[in-house]
């Protein structure tokens, strides 16, 4: 009897724990299929991502021994005659074109002209076999004189080694001289700094204007009666279902200089010639705000349906006036849907590709556009990686200042 | 038992047409080019008894790259944008064409010559104008350029290429020597300085069915834009008109990936295609250039005028140099978004 008294508990203990073992992995295994999801989708690609931006094999794989010939060079006088016979014996080791030519992409998004340099000796296949280094510069500088230029040879010199700054950098606007210290770029080089201020620029903008259209619609929604809040959030649900380049491409017709706009502008008399209001940024926030209107308006509905009416009614009737007890009682306890609402709008406008490439002209284009660029015409994944990192970043650097500042935790309703 | 002989005789009439019928695939861009295609090449290629099967694609050359990676190449003849012809030959996804089998290489266009394909058509990058609305015709980049005696917006395309190019005709460059201006830094900086001219009154188009829309729109006075584009506006009805003065022609190519299984049908087809009857049919239903001189001789007076090989219109126009772009298109691409942010 005693025994059993002082075993049951510890047994039952041990038994509940079990049951809850088993409840604990039964409920990961449920969730499996959604982090293995998560992780195959999400984390990989962000991951490759980061990796693809200071990844640098293109040189460090096929210049090998050109590499190690350079590793003593001073970066500024001629290249060792050694350098040269290396050369042409990486070039000959080269099994297949096509790596070839991946090197010379490389080295040319480096300095322009070394893809043609390259391509053309890596074509004449010259035997460094029992050359001297010395006929091995000859032959080089007959073959191309631009192989004379220390540019050529910096760049390859400073892409030796297997991971690099340099993409990250120029994403700044900042670059490696031929020492090796980090200078700013240019004037006619430097884009990127003004592109991602911009995109910044343009996101902030269309939050706002979002803000100040959502707000008070919101409002009137949450004050309706739900079979007439319905037929109107309907309303507002219905551009969603429509494809973004249907809506881009309606806008380009009222927008146009003889579009709906435009036309009714100069009948009511307001103004003598068409307002352009289309490829500049007024289009593209235009646009833009439409489309991401209903993001803003959905977190800010339900948040105010959930605000008592009776503390702004306590308010009024202690003495406030209407409109001091809206905004001293009211609109503080809708934090959370602005800010909800407004980070969904900004993070997902700072994104935006096919707005502004449309509705855009040249200086309205968003990071995005460069991105695809980079991608698909330069064929440069690494540029377009650390572009995208530098927007990962400092997105994710903005919702940590966010957090910290924010008054209210997100809430998504 | 019986059945035996009878399920014989079936498969074999079931075989035959697979036998007797050779097919081969021929991949282009759609569109109407590929309709113009469709009727000038196909038709008659598939009376002589092989079956064409056309797919359309949009110029990925990965797609090419695969197949030939994985050796289960199902595509036999290919169109390719210019610079792909040369990237793709490069890195070995081409047959070498056999110039035997065409014709003689000197009755081409010197450029559609190529050592893994021959130019299927030419189309040009130019100047075009409603000629509805302004009165006189502008004959010159300098007169694009013109904002005082042209009033109005311009429509460019959003980026360097063909742009540069155009800045530095307006601004005085022989068509042949704009390569070799626009090469150095101080000729980069004056096409630069150039575009910035004529900034406040560029409205940039991305799409090449834009410059059209905006002509017909009123939005812009004149813009460049590709010649088949206009032509099919044309051919709606729209009073629209090129100058075809320093227009910069390109040529799309024929090319077989390596390894294609019907390699002797494919010939047969890019020979037909590139020979004088056809290319002068192909012009009627589009108006991109042949690329066999010898059926401009078969082309009725009024489509030659419309097309970018006439000699009328090939006179000063500027061949689309793949190999500056190929080298220099990163950096001025970039030097064109920090001149547009400026």
């Amino acid at each position: 009897m005693t025994m059993s008294a002082t075993l049951a508990p510890s047994s039952l203990a041990e038994r509940l724990a079990r049951v809850e073992r088993r409840k604990r992995v039964r409920a990961m295994a449920l969730t499996l299929p959604l982090l293995v999801f998560l992780a195959l989708t999400f984390l990989v690609p962000l991951g490759a991502l980061l990796v693809r931006a200071v990844e640098n094999p293109e040189v460090a794989d096929t210049l090998t021994r050109t590499g190690q010939a350079l590793s003593g060079w001073d970066h500024k006088t001629q290249p060792p005659d050694a350098a040269y016979q290396a050369l042409l014996a990486d070039l000959q080791a080269i099994p297949e074109t096509a790596q070839a030519g991946v090197l010379a992409r490389r080295l040319n998004s480096e300095v322009s002209g070394a893809r043609s340099l390259i391509m053309s000796t890596y074509r004449a296949k010259l035997d460094p076999q029992g050359m001297s280094p010395e006929q091995a510069r000859q032959r080089l500088l007959e073959l191309d004189a631009r192989w004379g230029e220390a540019p050529y040879w910096q760049a390859i010199a400073k892409n030796s080694s297997r991971w690099t700054p340099d993409y990250l950098l120029t994403s700044l606007d900042l670059k490696r001289d031929a020492e090796g210290h980090i200078v700013r770029v240019g004037k006619d080089e430097a884009a990127f700094s003004d592109i991602l201020l911009r995109t910044f620029g343009i996101s902030a903008i269309v939050t706002l204007v979002c803000i100040l259209i959502g707000y008070p619609l919101a409002y009137w929604l949450s004050t309706l009666s739900a079979r007439r809040a319905n037929l109107m959030m309907i309303l507002v649900l219905l551009p969603f279902w429509t494809s973004v380049l249907v809506r881009i491409a309606a806008w380009i017709v009222l927008l146009q200089s003889n579009g709906l706009v435009n036309r009714f502008l100069m009948f009511t008399g307001l103004t003598d010639a068409p307002v352009p209001l289309l490829f500049n940024r007024l289009g593209v926030v235009i646009a833009m705000v439409h489309i991401l209107l209903p993001f803003m308006i959905l977190p800010l509905y339900s948040v105010m349906k959930s605000v008592p009416p009776n503390f702004v009614r306590a308010a009024v009737s202690l003495g406030s006036s209407p409109l001091a007890a809206f905004f001293r009682i009211y609109v503080p306890q809708t934090y959370p849907g602005v800010a909800a609402g407004g980070l969904l709008v900004f993070i997902t406008s700072i994104g935006y590709y096919v707005t502004p490439a449309l509705l855009g002209g040249a200086g309205d284009q968003m990071l995005s556009y460069y991105v695809a660029q980079y991608t698909n015409v330069e064929i440069n994944w690494g540029m377009a990686c650390a572009l995208g990192s530098v927007l990962l970043l400092t997105t994710l650097a903005l919702y940590a200042v966010y957090r910290k500042f924010g008054k209210a935790e997100l809430s998504l309703g | 038992m019986k059945l035996k002989p009878l399920m014989i005789a079936l498969a074999g009439v079931l075989a035959l047409p697979v036998l007797a019928q050779s097919q081969i695939t021929v991949v282009n861009f759609g569109g109407a080019n590929g309709a113009a295609q469709k009727k000038a090449y196909f038709e008659p290629f598939e009376a002589t008894g092989t079956k064409v099967v056309q797919v359309e694609y949009n110029g990925e050359q990965a797609k090419i790259k695969a197949m030939v990676e994985a050796k289960k190449v199902t595509w036999d003849v290919v169109e390719v944008e210019s610079p792909d012809i040369n990237r793709g030959c490069d890195e070995g996804l081409f047959e070498k064409l056999d110039w035997s089998k065409l014709a003689p290489k000197g009755d081409f266009q010197p450029a559609a010559v190529h050592e893994c394909g021959v130019g299927a058509f030419v189309w040009s990058t130019v100047m075009a104008y409603n000629a509805d609305k302004l009165k006189t015709a502008p004959v010159t980049w300098a007169d694009f350029w013109d904002t005082k005696k042209f009033p109005g917006k311009r429509g460019m395309r959003k980026g360097p290429r063909y742009n540069l190019e155009f800045a530095l005709m307006a601004d005085g460059v022989a068509p042949a020597d704009v390569y070799k201006v626009l090469a150095t830094k101080e000729g980069a900086d004056r096409a630069f300085k150039k575009m910035t001219e004529l900034k406040p009154s560029i409205q940039f188009w991305e799409a090449g069915a834009q410059p059209p829309q905006f002509l017909v729109a009123g939005d812009v006075a004149m813009t460049t834009a590709y010649n088949g584009r206009i032509d099919a506006a044309q051919r709606e009805g729209k009073n629209l008109a090129i100058t075809w003065t320093g227009g910069i022609y390109d040529l799309d190519f024929w090319v077989m990936p390596k390894g294609g299984a019907n390699k002797a049908a494919a010939e047969k087809f890019i020979a037909m295609a590139t020979s004088v009857n056809e290319q002068a049919e192909y012009t009627k239903h589009i108006s991109y250039g042949p690329t066999n001189n010898k059926a401009l001789a078969k082309i009725d007076p009024k489509i030659l005028a419309m097309l970018p090989t006439s000699p009328a219109n090939s006179k000063t126009a500027l061949q689309f140099n793949i190999a500056f772009w190929a080298d220099q298109g990163e950096a001025l691409e970039k030097r064109f978004a920090a001149w547009a942010a400026q």
